[in-house]
């Protein structure tokens, strides 16, 4: 490291506004991603992936491709010595393809070469036969063809048993008495295309074998344990041969949560007892993660002639493609905020996720709650206008706070501040409308130079985001810390919690220095093979648990010290939520106090100017009131709010996976379209803080909000601009020009 | 073939095949992995470089197209000690999450205040729309540079 990465930084303690210790090495350049390791004696591996959504495999040759030069291993399914399924949640997805391929891209044979062009060639030189089968492409559809996975591996596992073809999971909350009717009454069916995480840093890593038959992976994931776990039994080795370790992460989103090329280098290197090294490439990373699962559905909300909501009934369809990943979590998710932060005395809530030959879905920020968020706000501006209510006014009224109960018969316990959320974002003062004519960078269209202004129209828009925090339905979430006290009064902390970008880095660091009141506190490596597991850097759970983890060890480790009257000391402890408990199978109610251990709300307004003659939209401005607990870096608390935000403009109008027979059609920067610099408006953030009483020092997390209640608020905004329904997003020009919802298909 | 440039000053050399970017050279040969591989077809300029002084894509310029010119990267902007304005902007700021868009920006925004040294907001969103940033929604980007052109 030069002299310039050794700079001390400000040290900071929990509450202040923290800089950033990596900060440094990445702006020289220094911090050292996934895909920028490299070893002595290094070979390049490389994927041969599945160019059909669904097919037989008749036959692989591998003779041509074993002959070239350079190239040391060319494996398939054959060569994998241990179990040939894993998954994050269920084994029902291949570490290569055996007999049958279930989207396009799915892993069939892996290579490696003394160079990277080697290894292409390695694969341009393999034969496949296939024989293309029926590719099952239609959510609602999937529901009655023919099932991808006949053994239900997700069957028996304390789900509903739902006999349907291809169904994941299905999801049925049953709360007072669904027939409750209401003076008004409004429907309205939404869709949602599917999102991609769209991290910059493409999955990458290095696996080492270590010459005892285990071997060291380096990868960019978000839980280390979980992939060790899921990495040994492939490899036939115990998880103690198996050892992760975590190289520079670039973005994650839940992209990471499931394995992409942990188990293949891993085969590779053994395989050929040299270091093996895979970076994907941006069309081999659309098709190597998950994604957001697309969705479709149906909502019905009654309410008094007051605007009290007596009953909601909604109807969630999800396509989780090919493999379960993790679905299960999605739909109950998505489930259990269907309605929003709304005291609904009333509901029936249905939510499936299906498999098909569509790319997998899983894990992304919001998870689930960012779906059903987008349609029950848009309801609940459609039943402010049809009683001619403030939608403000109307959030208020129904505003759930504690003491109030869930669908899920959950009874809020915890902090969840809405009424103040609410109030607090609809006080941010709105900007002036500014004058035309202006520089066009300033209005719909942009540097495109579309409009003088004539068709462009002003609309604010208002909408509640609803989510919980850290996992839920009875899963044993933990998360351990290990500190070492040196004689000197410093101090070494090892955790596996994994920092994507979001900071958890620091919240270690500013927890221990509170905690042991020193500054001489450093950090040592991210990996298995020192500390227990840490959980997910998932579900804004990981500066919940990183705190309460590290806080404890610190805690034990001066009693520790203290009871030896001094010396050094070297504890590890675990840290663990309040329990929660699984939802009852058949009537989606809670089996103990609570499914979710706590919940956050955050409330955003939006400023739009739409172009209706083009249907090009601008988003001017955002305010946002945010429920975030006790802030424990309010830097980084204001860094995930911006940056959510971002995300839920992409998905208001740009971000969509297009695909057709279930491949993915745009699978480049150049199609798959992002947020830039010229997209985003400022963000004006209101930090609510009233402190969890289950959390240490009171923390929430506050990754997901921003993104789950962004899309719903800019989409309030358009259809106050338009005046159209737009009920799919993201929003085509079509959808605006044309005037229907949803503009015919691709 | 025989590729020989200057890199940060440094006079650098190595071995390029006919279809290898000046991206993959500068990391894989030259083990300068500062400039990044987010797309490598030039749409989120984390590779961006100055080539000869004018700020480039360095997935798009072949690295044979680099031989005999001039380049400079990420690692090539603090001078010894001290961080260039920009990357301290960069810090001071809270710019950085994942950072892997990071270089590429510090590159850029170095470029444009080298041009226009006291720019508009208009004009700091538009030269840096080339830019993908998935982590920060951009304000505390923009914090940055206004930082850095304030201690000009």
């Amino acid at each position: 490291m030069s002299v310039a990465t050794e700079r001390a930084l400000t040290v900071g303690r929990i509450g202040e506004r923290l800089l950033r210790d990596d900060a440094v090495p990445k702006v020289t350049g220094e911090f050292q991603y996934a895909s920028d390791l490299s070893a002595p004696g290094m070979l390049w591996g490389d994927t041969l992936r599945s160019p059909h959504a669904h097919a037989r495999i008749a036959s692989v040759d591998l003779t041509a491709a074993l002959g070239l030069e350079g190239v040391h291993a060319v494996l398939t399914h054959a060569d994998v010595p241990g179990a040939k399924l894993y998954g994050l949640e269920f084994a029902d997805q291949p570490v290569l393809a055996i007999d049958r391929v279930r989207y396009v891209g799915e892993p069939v044979v892996v290579v490696a070469a003394e160079h990277p062009e080697q290894a292409r060639r390695a694969l341009d030189a393999i034969v496949v036969a296939y024989e293309p089968l029926e590719p099952v492409v239609d959510m609602e559809r999937a529901l009655e063809q023919k099932p991808l996975h006949p053994d239900r591996p997700t069957m028996g596992h304390g789900y509903r048993d739902d006999p349907r073809p291809n169904v994941v999971r299905h999801i049925v909350i049953r709360h007072g008495d669904p027939d409750t009717s209401g003076d008004v009454v409004v429907t309205g069916t939404y869709e949602l295309g599917i999102q991609d995480q769209a991290f910059l840093g493409p999955e990458s890593g290095l696996a080492v074998p270590d010459g005892e038959g285990g071997i060291d992976i380096h990868v960019a994931t978000q839980w280390l344990h979980v992939d060790r776990d899921q990495v040994a039994p492939c490899l036939a080795l115990r998880p103690e041969q198996v050892r992760l370790h975590l190289a520079g992460v670039g973005g994650a989103f839940g992209g990471r949560e499931d394995l992409s090329m942990q188990i293949h280098g891993a085969l590779l290197a053994l395989h050929t007892g040299r270091p093996v090294k895979m970076v994907y490439d941006r069309a081999e990373s659309f098709t190597g993660h998950v994604h957001r699962h697309p969705a479709r559905i149906r909502c019905e909300h009654r309410a008094t002639r007051e605007g009290r909501l007596t009953c909601v009934r909604m109807e969630i369809l999800l396509d989780g493609g090919a493999y379960a990943s993790s679905s299960t979590a999605v739909a109950s998710n998505a489930a259990s905020f269907a309605l929003g932060p709304y005291r609904v005395d009333n509901a029936l809530i249905e939510a499936t996720a299906v498999y098909s030959n569509n790319p997998p879905c899983g894990a992304m920020r919001g998870f689930g709650a960012v779906q059903t968020c987008f349609a029950a706000e848009a309801q609940m501006d459609l039943l402010a206008a049809e009683l001619r209510i403030d939608p403000v006014e109307l959030r208020l009224l129904n505003a759930l706070e504690p003491g109030d109960i869930l669908p899920t018969g959950q009874v809020v316990t915890g902090s969840l501040p809405t009424r103040e959320v609410i109030r607090r974002a609809a006080a941010i003062p709105l900007p002036a409308e500014e004058a035309l004519p202006r520089d066009p960078l300033r209005l719909p269209g942009g540097a495109g130079n579309t409009t003088t202004g004539e068709g462009v129209r002003r609309g604010v828009g208002f909408a509640l985001g609803f989510k919980n925090i850290c996992y839920s339905e009875g899963f044993d979430d933990y998360c351990t810390a290990r500190v070492q006290l040196r004689a000197d009064g410093s101090a070494v902390v090892h955790s596996a919690s994994v920092e994507v970008g979001q900071g958890v880095v620091g919240v270690i660091l500013q927890v221990a220095r509170t905690e042991l009141g020193t500054d001489d506190v450093t950090l040592a490596p991210h990996t298995t093979a020192a500390v227990g597991s840490a959980g997910s850097a998932s579900a804004s759970r990981m500066t919940w648990m990183a705190a309460g983890a590290v806080r404890d060890a610190c805690r034990a480790a001066l009693e520790e010290q203290e009871r030896l009257g001094g010396g050094e000391v070297d504890v590890e402890r675990v840290y663990r939520h309040p329990r929660t408990t699984p939802l009852d199978p058949e009537t989606g109610q809670i089996t103990g106090d609570r499914a979710h251990v706590a919940l956050a709300v955050s409330a955003m307004r939006v400023v739009v100017e739409v172009d209706v003659e083009l249907g090009l939209t601008r988003v001017v401005w955002v305010g946002t009131a945010q429920d975030v607990g006790h802030a424990i870096n309010p830097l980084a608390v204001e860094g995930q709010i911006e940056g959510g935000t971002a995300q839920g403009l992409g998905l208001a109008l740009m971000e969509e996976l297009v695909t057709r027979d279930g491949a993915i059609l745009n699978a480049s920067f150049t199609d798959y379209l992002l947020p830039t610099a010229l997209d985003m408006p400022p963000v004006v953030i209101e930090l609510v803080e009233v402190p969890e009483p289950d959390a240490p020092y009171g923390v929430k997390g506050v990754g997901e909000p921003p993104t789950v209640v962004s899309t719903a608020a800019i989409l309030s905004a358009m259809r106050a601009a338009t005046d159209r329904p737009l009920t799919r997003v993201p929003v085509r020009p079509d959808d605006i020009c044309l005037g229907s919802g949803m503009s015919p298909r691709h | 073939m025989k590729v020989s440039l200057r890199v940060n000053g440094e006079r650098l050399a190595g071995d390029a095949w006919g279809g290898e970017s000046l991206l993959t050279f500068l990391r894989d040969t030259l083990e300068l992995p500062g400039s990044k591989n987010a797309c490598e077809q030039g749409e989120c300029g984390s590779c961006s470089v100055l080539l000869d002084g004018t700020l480039v894509c360095s997935c798009l310029v072949l690295a044979a197209q680099a031989d005999g010119h001039e380049v400079v990267t990420v690692e090539g902007l603090a001078r010894g000690d001290a961080l260039h304005p920009v990357q301290q902007a960069f810090v001071d700021a809270g710019a950085v999450q994942c950072g892997f868009c990071t270089p590429g920006l510090v590159v850029a925004v170095a470029d444009l205040l080298e041009r226009v040294p006291h720019p508009s907001d208009d004009e700091i969103r538009e030269s840096l729309s080339g830019n993908l940033c998935r982590c920060t929604g951009y304000a505390k980007i923009f914090d940055a540079v206004r930082i850095a052109a304030e201690r000009a």
